[in-house]
């Protein structure tokens, strides 16, 4: 059977979801993205043509409310789920590469 | 406490004739967790002193004779966030995530005087059918531990099942109610999309998910159903419509005489048990004996629901999942020289195989040159399950079949093949794909082990399917039968 998508269109996917796989995880992954996605083009066998697509099925269209916030005052509870924090801000690494000092 | 004896409204009786104290009450829900959960295994996290302190604080004031859930301790999936108890959604991402606020269901059960004992176990992010992708540790199924629970609310469904607690909530993706309902014998309602606010909801697939109540018997159900549904203004897409009192119609008087059944053929096809079937069909005999006609109907776009959904779902899910950074909040990476490495390594670290699959799933799919052929094509026939279902509906009460094409099946015995845990949602992810309320019941045994029926309605019209259920539980003994403590029937 040809393969629907191979190692590196699964790299490149991976890559764009912030995942990084080692080569095993590569070959595990693609073996099973394959066989899933020759499930999806099973949707090839149904015509289609001139269907509107449905995203949500809600009966609640342009819904507005006033833009007001609530539930302040919870600073250092929410800091609190930070990973780091330094003087009442979330810390993160320097976005310059530090192994390349 | 015996919850097996007893529903919400004994329960409430007992409390406001002071037979029993809510103290009493909690502290009995606390020794049913401590003797069965070591083993069942439903629990992620206990809510012990909270719990025993809102006791307490009830039982000084009073118990409201007319609020049939003052004082009832409940269990809650841990993708439902509670202000300052941790909530995982059984993810190593979330393992230390403490939530600011409640959920908006959880808000309107602590108002209403629910008493949240713990949070339940689930699939990380609500990805399964069985528990097993929880980051934690499986749960067993009620009446077997050497089966799944179900999932992705297998803690829940076990919890209720076992009579650690009357009720739970769960919520429902692609089945994720309704299928661990199923599996352990117990009625699970997905109502219809839009009845119920998701804000506070851990996003899984914000245009399918929908949380509802999980518990021993339909009135229940209903009852539950009536406090936590309606328009919430922090979720735009629940609807304005008006909430019925569920469970006010259910009682002797209650009939399906003159109810118009669908039954799916393609709910007995190929791929499900004979006795799944058997019950299926038996049922359909009880609804006839009952004075209901029940015919053959077609859902022709059925078949394709599996690989619509999982089109869907995932590209949903790929963009719900991409707020996981590690920056925020969450698991954050030891190893990282650089921002990129935060991201990445965090992400890599933190979320399990099944919800790197979906995510890479959904990137693919929604990725620069799929998008038409995948996304849209599966949002295309999304459209078709649509109206296969308001054809049927439009004369039909309801339609009816099983929930899951076998029953509870063995721990690891599937979890390494995602294709054939993604074909058990066959029957219960076009009703997520088309909005509709559904609902499982008890219908019968296989092999000792529970099967249950779905009952799926008109949108918004959860009230026929409780009182379809109700009148088929009240004839029928199904719900009645309890599994033997250690799961060993």
């Amino acid at each position: 059977m040809a393969s629907r998508i191979d190692q590196d269109q699964v790299q490149h996917v991976a890559s764009l979801a912030k995942l990084s796989l080692n080569d095993d995880q590569l070959k595990y992954f693609t073996t099973q993205l394959d066989e899933i996605i020759g499930l999806f083009e099973t949707l090839n066998e149904v015509d289609t043509e001139g269907i509107e697509p449905t995203s949500s099925v809600t009966d609640q269209i342009n819904v507005m409310r006033e833009d007001v916030a609530d539930n302040w005052g919870q600073h250092a509870a929410l800091l609190a789920n930070a990973p780091e924090s330094e003087n009442g801000y979330i810390r993160v690494p320097t976005i310059i590469d530090e192994s390349e000092d | 406490m015996n919850y097996f004896e007893k529903d919400l409204t004994t329960l409430h009786d007992d409390l406001v004739a002071k037979r029993i104290t809510v103290t009493d009450l909690v502290k009995a829900t606390f020794d049913n967790i401590a003797t069965t959960d070591p083993d069942l295994k439903a629990f992620l996290a206990l809510n012990k002193d909270a719990a025993l302190k809102k006791a307490a604080e009830m039982d000084e004031k009073g118990i409201d004779a007319d609020n049939v859930l003052a004082g009832i301790p409940m269990a809650i999936k841990d993708n439902i966030v509670t202000n300052g108890l941790t909530t995982t959604a059984a993810s190593k991402m979330l393992e230390n995530f403490v939530p600011i606020y409640d959920a908006t269901v959880v808000k309107t059960l602590n108002s209403k005087g629910i008493i949240n004992v713990g949070k339940t176990n689930m699939d990380e992010f609500a990805m399964g059918g069985s528990t097993e992708n929880s980051a934690f540790h499986d749960t067993k199924n009620a009446w077997d531990y050497t089966r799944v629970p179900g999932g992705s609310s297998g803690g829940s469904a076990a919890a209720v099942a076992s009579g650690e607690v009357i009720a739970a909530l769960g919520s429902d993706t692609g089945g994720s109610i309704r299928q661990p309902a199923s599996f352990n014998g117990i009625v699970g309602m997905k109502p219809t999309y839009g009845r119920i606010s998701r804000w506070g909801l851990i996003a899984f697939a914000s245009s399918l998910d929908e949380i509802g109540p999980m518990t021993r018997t339909v009135k229940d159900n209903a009852i539950l159903l009536s406090a936590i549904a309606g328009h919430d203004d922090h979720d735009l897409t629940t609807s304005t419509k008006e909430v019925p009192d569920f469970a006010a119609d259910l009682n002797a008087q209650t009939s399906v005489k003159g109810m118009k059944i669908g039954l799916p053929k393609e709910f007995l096809g190929e791929g499900v048990d004979q006795d799944v079937k058997d019950a299926i069909l038996a049922a359909a005999d009880k609804y006839r004996e009952l004075g209901a006609t029940v015919d053959e109907v077609s859902l022709p776009h059925n078949k394709y629901g599996v690989a619509a959904y999982y089109i869907i779902a995932s590209s949903e899910a790929s963009s719900n999942l991409q707020r996981f950074d590690g920056i925020r909040y969450g698991h954050r990476s030891k190893d990282v020289k650089n921002l990129e490495d935060v991201y990445v390594n965090s992400r890599t670290e933190g979320f399990g195989d099944e919800v790197k699959r979906r995510i890479m799933l959904g990137t693919f799919s929604l990725s620069a040159g799929f998008y038409d052929a995948y996304f849209k094509k599966a949002a295309q026939v999304r459209t078709l399950i649509i109206n296969d279902f308001q054809a049927v509906l439009k004369d039909h009460d309801f339609i009816m079949g099983p929930v899951a094409p076998t029953p509870a099946f063995k721990i690891g015995e599937e979890i390494s093949d995602p294709m054939t845990m993604y074909m058990n949602d066959i029957l219960t992810i076009p009703v997520n794909l088309a909005g509709l309320p559904g609902m499982s019941i008890p219908a019968g045994f296989a092999k000792g082990m529970p099967v249950g029926m779905q009952l799926i309605g008109r949108p918004f019209d959860e009230a026929t399917l409780y009182k379809a259920g109700y009148v088929f539980e009240q004839a029928t003994d199904f719900h009645k039968q309890t599994p033997k403590q250690g799961g060993n029937n």
